[in-house]
């Protein structure tokens, strides 16, 4: 018995070290890049969604295709952790070429220096293409570190039979409706077993600052070199009218302040809440997951003074450690040309940044599944000056979502919220 | 000491059982219903345990789309040799931990457990500088090793009891019975060890097959990536998530580590057995 043990843990002990020695082999994938050859790049995409996906991988394999001067391995990564990993990769000194995240977030690294300049990279013809404040979110200390492409709004996604019941018309894609109208109709979508409205609030504050822009609140000033939040009548507006539908309407759902985006739609599905503000890339689940007969509609955004909203573009850089910075560049022109950025732009249901690739992807589509509204609320997105701020991430983590998550339960009042968002800026902010 | 249970009693006993069942089971029985349900069944009002128009779909996407079998095979070789490695290196420092007690030994003992209090991202870097430096960054090699540090401290401390409770009596007894040291290891401490060295490695198996964060920073090519790391990729902005295919992904993720649980805590029975008649 004894023996068969110990040549069974000789045998194992054998396999362990013969296979550690064969996955040093066959792990190594060589570390130095070679001299000669094409010039390889690693592109770290954080693309997602099944056919957004396939776009990326196809349009890197087409270009591989047609360059053989220049390689792109293609290295996906995922939202929730890009960060970390990038972080550790930049400090490493072995970051990937070209990497996908999105403007507020590269501000930090391009603070840093890890982030090439493309201002002299690019083409006049793609900066053309690109409205000067959407250019203006990835562009720090004067240098671009980011190419934006892919723009996220905040629209409405309505249950058609519902407005058809209570004679609420839709309103056309470039006429959307006031705060006041948007509320009135919620008030007449709401009856017993039914809200009008399902705000996901589990997460508020990047919401209610993009909102907020629709009444002129921008919640950060700047006097002299130093930012401060101060809130005031315009940046109380957004707050105030969210929590009189939950509490003093009673037309927008209280169950569905604690949740995310997506776990209104069983409840939107099963004609419990009429409408879902919400971004414009939910399109995709109602068309992947709405139980068949199911209409729904896309509303633009909604106005206040204005329909402006925080443009937080998704960016394509380039690492400032890239020995093939020029090759990068002219691979992200290709990338982004007007059908391609159409192209992704359909795979992840969002809006290009490109002028060109909004009119091909409308026309493409036929502007139907909401992509004439989504088209247009592009002309409203700009830079916000939450977006801009430093230490926005640790003032929204610790300050803005508790305070506003207790305001919106009706734990404390409009001017207590006001108190807390400024307090905590006064911790945060230099 | 206890009287013989009622038949109420036994019946409390079997329903108390079967609740608690039910009550661990749940999560791997929602993740195959999960698995197996269209995209239109993922977001309904009143959810069904069992899926109305069951399909494969999500499967074969998790399959075609991320490659998860060469992520699954990459894990369990990774894990394989963490396991094995881990309890190579820990068996004779346990033992000398146990059995050559001295205040170096304490100290070093609590050392260890210390070094479990460290942060992941406080190592992070240095770690990928040092296994650049000498060549391991973006290898298995370098995520084994890796991995065997990580769980060599736990894997110390819970040997080291194992060899505690090794009667020294049995070793004295051999010795007298004219066994060389060697001979003392190899027929008396080593069989009665085994359920602990079984222990072991079960814990660095599962640990190295869960973990997430050291492989995501440290291997680079798409080829090498480990399967928590491919799973990752169906979580989008903000949480959202491919529900269907991650569920699919994440079913056959809990398998080989289910399986490998299984055989083990089979040698885990039959070594406390021998265990026990040797003593």
């Amino acid at each position: 018995m004894l023996p068969t043990r110990f040549r069974r843990l000789a045998a194992a002990t054998a396999v362990a070290v013969v296979g550690l020695g064969a996955l040093t082999a066959c792990g190594d994938s060589g570390g130095d890049e070679a001299t000669s050859g094409p010039a390889k790049l690693r592109f770290l995409s954080l693309a997602w969604q099944k056919e957004s996906l396939q776009v990326n991988k196809d349009l890197v394999a087409k270009w591989n295709a047609e360059h053989p001067d220049i390689q792109v391995e293609y290295v996906q990564g995922d939202w929730n952790s890009v960060h970390d990993q990038l972080l550790t990769s930049f400090e490493g000194g072995d970051a990937p070429d070209i990497v996908h995240y999105e403007a507020s977030a590269i501000g930090e690294f391009s603070k840093q220096g890890y982030l090439a300049d493309l201002s002299g990279l690019v083409s006049d013809d793609l900066k053309g293409q690109i409205d000067q404040g959407v250019w203006d979110t990835a562009t720090v200390d004067g240098k671009i570190t980011g190419i934006p492409f892919l723009l996220e709004s905040q629209v409405v996604i309505a249950n058609k039979k519902l407005l058809d019941a209570a004679g609420v018309a839709v309103p056309p894609a470039d006429g959307g409706w006031t705060w006041d109208e948007f509320q009135g109709n919620a008030q007449k979508l709401t009856k017993p077993g039914q809200y009008g409205v399902a705000w996901a609030l589990k997460s508020p504050t990047n919401r209610v600052l993009n909102l907020a822009l629709n009444y002129d609140g921008k919640f950060f000033y700047t006097d002299g070199g130093r930012t401060e939040v101060r809130v005031g009548d315009a940046e109380k507006e957004i707050p105030k009218r969210i929590h009189d539908m939950i509490y003093t309407t009673k037309s927008a759902s209280p169950e569905a302040l604690g949740m995310s985006g997506a776990d209104t739609l069983p409840g939107f599905f099963g004609g419990k809440y009429a409408m879902l503000p919400g971004s414009v890339s939910l399109r995709q689940q109602m068309v992947e997951q709405a139980p068949a007969g199911f209409e729904w509609v896309t509303l633009p955004p909604v106005k206040g003074l204005s329909a402006k909203q925080a443009a937080n573009p998704q960016t394509l850089s380039v690492s400032a450690d890239s020995k093939h910075k020029k090759q990068a560049a002219q691979f992200l022109e290709y990338f982004l040309n007007p059908t391609n950025m159409a192209a992704l732009a359909k795979g992840d249901w969002l809006v290009p940044t490109g002028k060109q690739a909004n009119e091909e992807l409308v026309k493409l589509t036929a502007g139907k599944q909401g992509w004439d509204v989504a088209a247009d609320s592009a002309a409203d997105l700009t830079v916000a000056p939450f977006q801009q701020a430093d230490g926005y991430p640790e003032w929204k983590t610790k300050y803005a979502t508790p305070a506003l998550q207790q305001y919106f339960a009706n734990k404390i009042t409009l001017d207590q919220l006001g108190t807390q968002l400024v307090d905590g800026g006064k911790q945060v902010l230099r | 000491m206890f009287g013989k249970p009622s038949r109420t009693g036994r019946v409390l006993q079997y329903l108390a059982l079967a609740g608690y069942l039910i009550f661990l089971g749940f999560p791997l029985v929602w993740l195959l219903s999960t698995a197996f349900k269209p995209p239109r069944e993922l977001v309904r009002l009143h959810p069904t345990l069992i899926p109305d128009n069951p399909t494969v779909q999500n499967f074969v996407q998790a399959f075609t789309e991320q490659e998860l079998g060469r992520a699954a095979l990459n894990s369990l070789q990774v894990s394989l040799a963490s396991a094995v490695l881990t309890v190579l290196v820990a068996m004779p420092a346990s033992y000398a931990l146990a059995r050559f007690r001295s205040k170096l030994g304490t100290a070093a003992l609590g050392w260890v457990l210390l070094s479990q209090l460290f942060p992941f991202v406080l190592l992070i870097i240095p770690i990928f500088l040092v296994l650049r430096q000498v060549g391991l960054a973006n290898t298995h090699a370098g995520l084994v090793l890796i991995y065997v540090v990580w769980a060599l401290p736990f894997a110390l401390w819970m040997l080291q009891g194992f060899v505690r409770n090794i009667p020294r009596e049995l070793e004295e007894a051999a010795s007298v019975d004219g066994a060389s040291r060697v001979q003392v290891l190899r027929r008396v401490v080593f069989p009665l060890l085994a359920p602990g060295l079984v222990a072991t490695a079960l814990f660095s198996f599962i640990s190295a097959w869960n973990e997430f964060f050291f492989a995501l920073v440290l291997i680079k090519t798409p080829e090498l990536a480990t399967l928590p790391v491919a799973l990752a990729r169906f979580v989008g902005i903000e949480g959202t998530a491919r529900l269907g295919p991650l569920a699919a992904g994440s079913l056959l993720a809990t398998l080989p580590s289910l399986i490998f649980f299984a055989f083990m805590q089979r040698r885990l029975s039959s070594g406390s057995l021998a265990g026990a008649v040797k003593g």
